[in-house]
C-alpha cells in the first residue's frame, strides 16, 4: 500500500507518547507532600523531553523514515519507539511498554478515523509537532531539529493528492484494524463504545471541500440546471469551517492531535473493581493519567535495587497506586491527590546514585534482548542507526 | 423496493478499502457467495438462499515466488462471464484469478515492482468482467490490463494494456443493464476523478474521457449508458457515457463515498460512505429527453460504521 506512512506514524505516535510522559512528569510537581524523597525538577523534566525529542527528530533517523518504504510491523514499530523512550533516563519494562504502545496507537487510530479529509492527516501531524516544539522551546538545538523535520515533511507531503492521502489513511486503518483496546478517556466522552469500536457522529461541519448533503441538481443536455430538489439528510450537518494552515506555523483549526490530557478538564473516577463514578470539575490530571497510567504503574517494574540503605541511591520509577499509598498521600495533600494516589518518581540526586545508575544502565544493556525481526530487513538498519545515537 | 435480509457475520472485520464486497449469485445451487477483504486475507461466505446454511472459508494471498506473503489485498471481486464465474483478487504484488469458490488458482499475473520502492505505491485495483470473455484490472500507474479468458481452463492471456489514465485506477464497471444496444461496455475511474469510457473488442476503443475535478472517484457504475460516479467529496454524479453530458449532481454524503451498487432492472442505486449512512436512490431514464432523473428515497440505513467495517453494498 502507501510507501509514505512511516514519517507520519512516528511523529504522531511519538507525539502521543510524549503527551503521556509529559503528563506524568508534570504530575509530580503538583505534589505538595514532603514525604517524597525525590521529585522531578523542572530541569529533569526538560532534560527527559529534550532527550526523547532530540532522538526522535534526529536528522539521520528522519531521513531514513522519509525514504519510500512499506510500513513496519507492530513489533518493529514498538521496538523502535522503546529505543526512543529509552534515550532518556527513564526505563520501562516490556509489559509497560506494551501498555504505553496500546494507548499511543488507540489515540492515533482515533485521530486517523475521525480525520475529516485524508489531507487533514497532515494537520494532525502538525498539531503534534507544534506541541512537541512547545515542550522543548527552551533548547534551541532541539527546536531546530524539530523545525528542520517539519520543513522536510511539508516538502514531501504538500504535493500528494487527496487520493494518495486516502491510500495512506487506508494503510494506517488496516494497520490498526484489529486493535480495540478500550481507553477510559474515550469511553467517558463516548467516542468509543464498550466493545472498543469508535463511534462516528452524523452532525457537525462537513469537511473542507465537501458540501452539506441534501440537494439533487438536474441538468439538460446543454448543461443548464433545470431542476433542484432537496431531500432530508439524516444527520445535522453544517457548512465547513475554514481550512487549517499547512505552513510551518499557523492555526491548524482541527483539534485532533492536540494534547488531550491537558485539554480535558472534567475528571471522573473509574476503578477497575467498581463502576461508581465521581465527577469532579477541577484542573487536576484527567482520568487517562489516573486510570491508564495507574495500570501502567502496576505493570511497570520498579527499578529499585533490593538492598539499598537509603531510597535516594536508587534510580527508581514507581508509579504504583495501592490503597496504602493512597491513604498516605491523602493524609498529606489535598483532596485531589486522594483520588489519584501516590505517584513517586525519584530522580537521582547525588554521586552515589549516579554510579548506581551507571551500574543499572549497564545491567539493562545486557538484559535487553535483540529484537527478532521476522519481517526481514525492515527496521534493522533503523535500529542499528539508533544504536549509534 | 427492497428489504433488508438476515445479516451474515463474517469472520473478521472489513478493511478500509473501496468496493470491498464481492457478491456472486449462483441460481442453480440456490447459493450466494460473498467476499470481504481483511488485510491480506479474503473472507468468503457461501450462504444458502433459505438462510439456513452458511459456510466460511479464508483465502490467503498466495503469490508464487514469494516466500513470506505479507502483501496486502486491495480488492476481491467476482467476474461473471457467460461461460464461467471467476474470482479475481488484486494485491500489491499482482493479480490472482481463482475458480469462483476460491478453491483453485487459475492464473497469476505479477506486477512490475522495482527493487527499491519508488515514491509511487504499486498495486492493482479495479476489477470488471466485460462482455463475453474479458476481465479488466486496473493498476496504480493508471494502466488497465485486459485479460482474454477462454471458456474453460487456465489459458488466460494478457490481451492488451490500455494506457489512458494518468492516476491510479480506483474502480471499473461494465454495462450492467443487460441491454445489447449500449455502445459503451466499460467505464474506468481514477484518483483524479477522471472517467474513461470504452468499447470492448480485440482492441478496446476509447469512446470518451470525462475529466474529473481533482477529487478521487472511488466507485463507479455503468447503467443504460449512464455513468454513475461516487466521489471523495460525497457527491454522486451521473454522466451520459458516450457524450460526457452531466445529467445530475447529488450532494449525497458528508464524507468519502466508498461504494455504489445498482439493481439493473429496478434502477435502484445504493451509495455507502464514511459518514456511516447507506442511501437509496431511484434512477429513471426518460428516453425522449435522454435524461436521467435521480430521486432520493425515504429509506436510508444507518450502519454501525466503525473504522473496521466500512459499509459495503449489494443489491439483488
Amino acid at each position: 500500500m502507501s510507501v509514505r506512512t512511516l514519517p507520519l506514524v512516528f511523529i504522531n505516535l511519538g507525539g502521543e507518547m510524549l503527551y503521556i510522559l509529559d503528563q506524568r512528569l508534570q504530575a509530580q510537581n503538583t505534589s505538595e507532600d514532603n514525604s517524597e524523597k525525590g521529585v522531578w525538577s523542572e530541569n529533569d523534566r526538560r532534560r527527559v523531553m529534550n532527550d526523547i525529542v532530540g532522538t526522535m527528530f534526529n536528522k539521520a533517523f528522519m531521513d531514513e523514515l522519509l525514504k519510500p518504504q512499506q510500513l513496519y510491523s507492530h513489533r518493529t514499530l514498538k521496538t523502535v519507539l522503546t529505543r526512543i523512550a529509552h534515550a532518556s533516563i527513564m526505563r520501562l519494562n516490556p509489559a509497560s511498554m506494551d501498555r504505553l504502545y496500546e494507548l499511543m496507537v488507540m489515540a492515533f487510530k482515533y485521530q486517523v478515523f475521525l480525520c475529516p479529509r485524508p489531507k487533514d492527516l497532515l494537520l494532525i501531524s502538525y498539531n503534534h509537532i507544534d506541541t512537541i516544539r512547545e515542550f522543548v522551546k527552551d533548547t534551541p538545538v532541539v527546536v531546530n531539529q524539530v523545525d528542520e523535520t517539519h520543513r522536510k515533511i511539508i516538502e514531501v507531503y504538500s504535493s500528494l493528492s487527496e487520493g494518495e492521502f486516502q491510500l495512506l489513511r487506508q494503510t494506517l486503518l488496516i494497520f490498526f484494524q484489529d486493535m480495540h483496546v478500550r481507553v477510559s478517556l474515550f469511553l467517558k466522552i463516548q467516542v468509543q463504545n464498550p466493545n472498543g469500536r469508535f463511534a462516528l457522529s452524523t452532525s457537525g461541519p462537513v469537511p473542507h471541500g465537501t458540501e452539506v448533503p441534501g440537494l439533487i441538481r438536474t441538468f439538460d443536455s446543454k448543461g443548464r440546471e433545470v431542476r433542484r430538489s432537496e431531500f432530508p439528510t439524516g444527520g445535522s450537518y453544517s457548512s465547513p469551517i475554514r481550512e487549517g494552515c499547512f505552513e510551518l506555523h499557523g492555526d491548524r483549526i482541527i483539534r485532533l492531535g492536540l494534547n488531550m490530557y491537558v485539554l480535558t478538564s472534567v475528571c471522573s473516577r473509574l476503578t477497575f473493581l467498581s463502576t461508581s463514578v465521581t465527577l469532579q470539575t477541577d484542573d487536576t490530571p484527567n482520568l487517562l493519567a489516573k486510570e491508564e497510567l495507574n495500570l501502567l504503574a502496576r505493570l511497570m517494574g520498579s527499578m529499585k535495587a533490593e538492598n539499598k540503605p537509603k531510597a535516594e541511591t536508587g534510580f527508581r520509577i514507581n508509579l504504583f497506586t495501592t490503597d496504602e499509598e493512597e491513604e498516605e498521600a491523602g493524609a498529606s495533600c489535598g483532596a485531589e491527590e486522594s483520588l489519584f494516589g501516590v505517584i513517586n518518581i525519584q530522580a537521582m540526586q547525588d554521586e552515589q546514585a549516579a554510579t548506581e545508575l551507571a551500574r543499572i544502565a549497564g545491567q539493562f544493556a545486557e538484559q535487553q534482548e535483540q529484537p527478532e525481526n521476522p519481517s526481514g530487513n525492515k527496521g534493522d538498519d533503523l535500529l542499528a542507526m539508533m544504536d549509534d545515537l | 423496493m427492497y428489504h433488508k435480509e438476515k445479516s451474515i457475520q463474517i469472520k473478521n472485520s472489513a478493511s478500509a478499502l473501496y468496493n470491498n464486497l464481492g457478491v456472486l449469485r449462483i441460481a442453480p445451487r440456490r447459493l450466494t457467495y460473498f467476499t470481504v477483504v481483511h488485510a491480506n486475507v479474503v473472507n468468503m461466505v457461501s450462504a444458502s438462499w433459505d438462510g439456513l446454511n452458511y459456510s466460511h472459508r479464508q483465502l490467503q494471498s498466495k503469490e508464487p515466488n514469494v516466500a513470506t506473503s505479507t502483501s496486502l489485498i486491495m480488492q476481491a471481486a467476482f467476474c461473471a462471464l457467460p461461460s464461467r464465474d471467476l474470482l479475481v483478487v488484486t494485491s500489491q504484488k499482482g493479480i490472482q484469478i481463482y475458480e469462483s469458490d476460491g478453491s483453485i488458482m487459475v492464473y497469476w499475473h505479477a506486477l512490475d515492482t522495482p527493487e527499491t520502492p519508488t515514491a509511487q505505491a504499486v498495486f492493482a485495483r479495479g476489477i470488471s468482467a466485460v462482455r463475453e470473455n474479458y476481465i479488466c484490472v486496473g493498476i496504480s500507474s493508471g494502466a488497465i490490463l485486459v485479460f482474454d479468458v477462454p471458456s474453460k481452463g487456465s489459458n488466460i492471456t494478457l490481451s492488451e494494456v490500455l494506457e489512458e489514465h494518468k492516476e491510479s485506477i480506483t474502480d471499473m464497471a461494465a454495462e450492467c443493464s443487460g441491454s445489447q444496444e449500449c455502445i459503451a461496455d466499460l467505464v474506468s475511474a481514477d484518483d483524479g476523478g477522471n472517467l474513461c469510457v470504452w468499447k470492448s473488442g480485440e482492441e478496446f476503443q476509447l469512446l470518451n474521457n470525462i475529466p474529473g475535478f481533482d477529487m478521487s472517484c472511488s466507485s463507479v457504475k455503468l447503467w443504460k449508458g449512464t455513468v454513475v460516479a461516487g466521489y471523495g467529496t460525497g457527491q454522486i454524479r451521473l454522466y451520459e457515457a458516450v457524450t460526457g453530458i452531466l445529467h445530475a449532481e447529488v450532494k449525497a454524503h458528508a464524507r468519502w463515498i466508498y461504494s455504489l451498487d445498482i439493481a439493473p432492472f429496478s434502477g435502484l442505486l445504493l451509495s455507502a460512505a464514511e459518514d456511516s449512512l447507506v442511501r437509496v436512490w431511484h434512477l429513471s431514464m426518460t428516453p425522449e429527453t435522454n435524461s436521467v432523473e435521480v430521486t432520493a428515497l425515504k429509506t436510508q440505513y444507518k450502519t454501525f460504521l466503525t473504522v473496521d467495517s466500512f459499509p459495503q453494498v449489494l443489491l439483488t
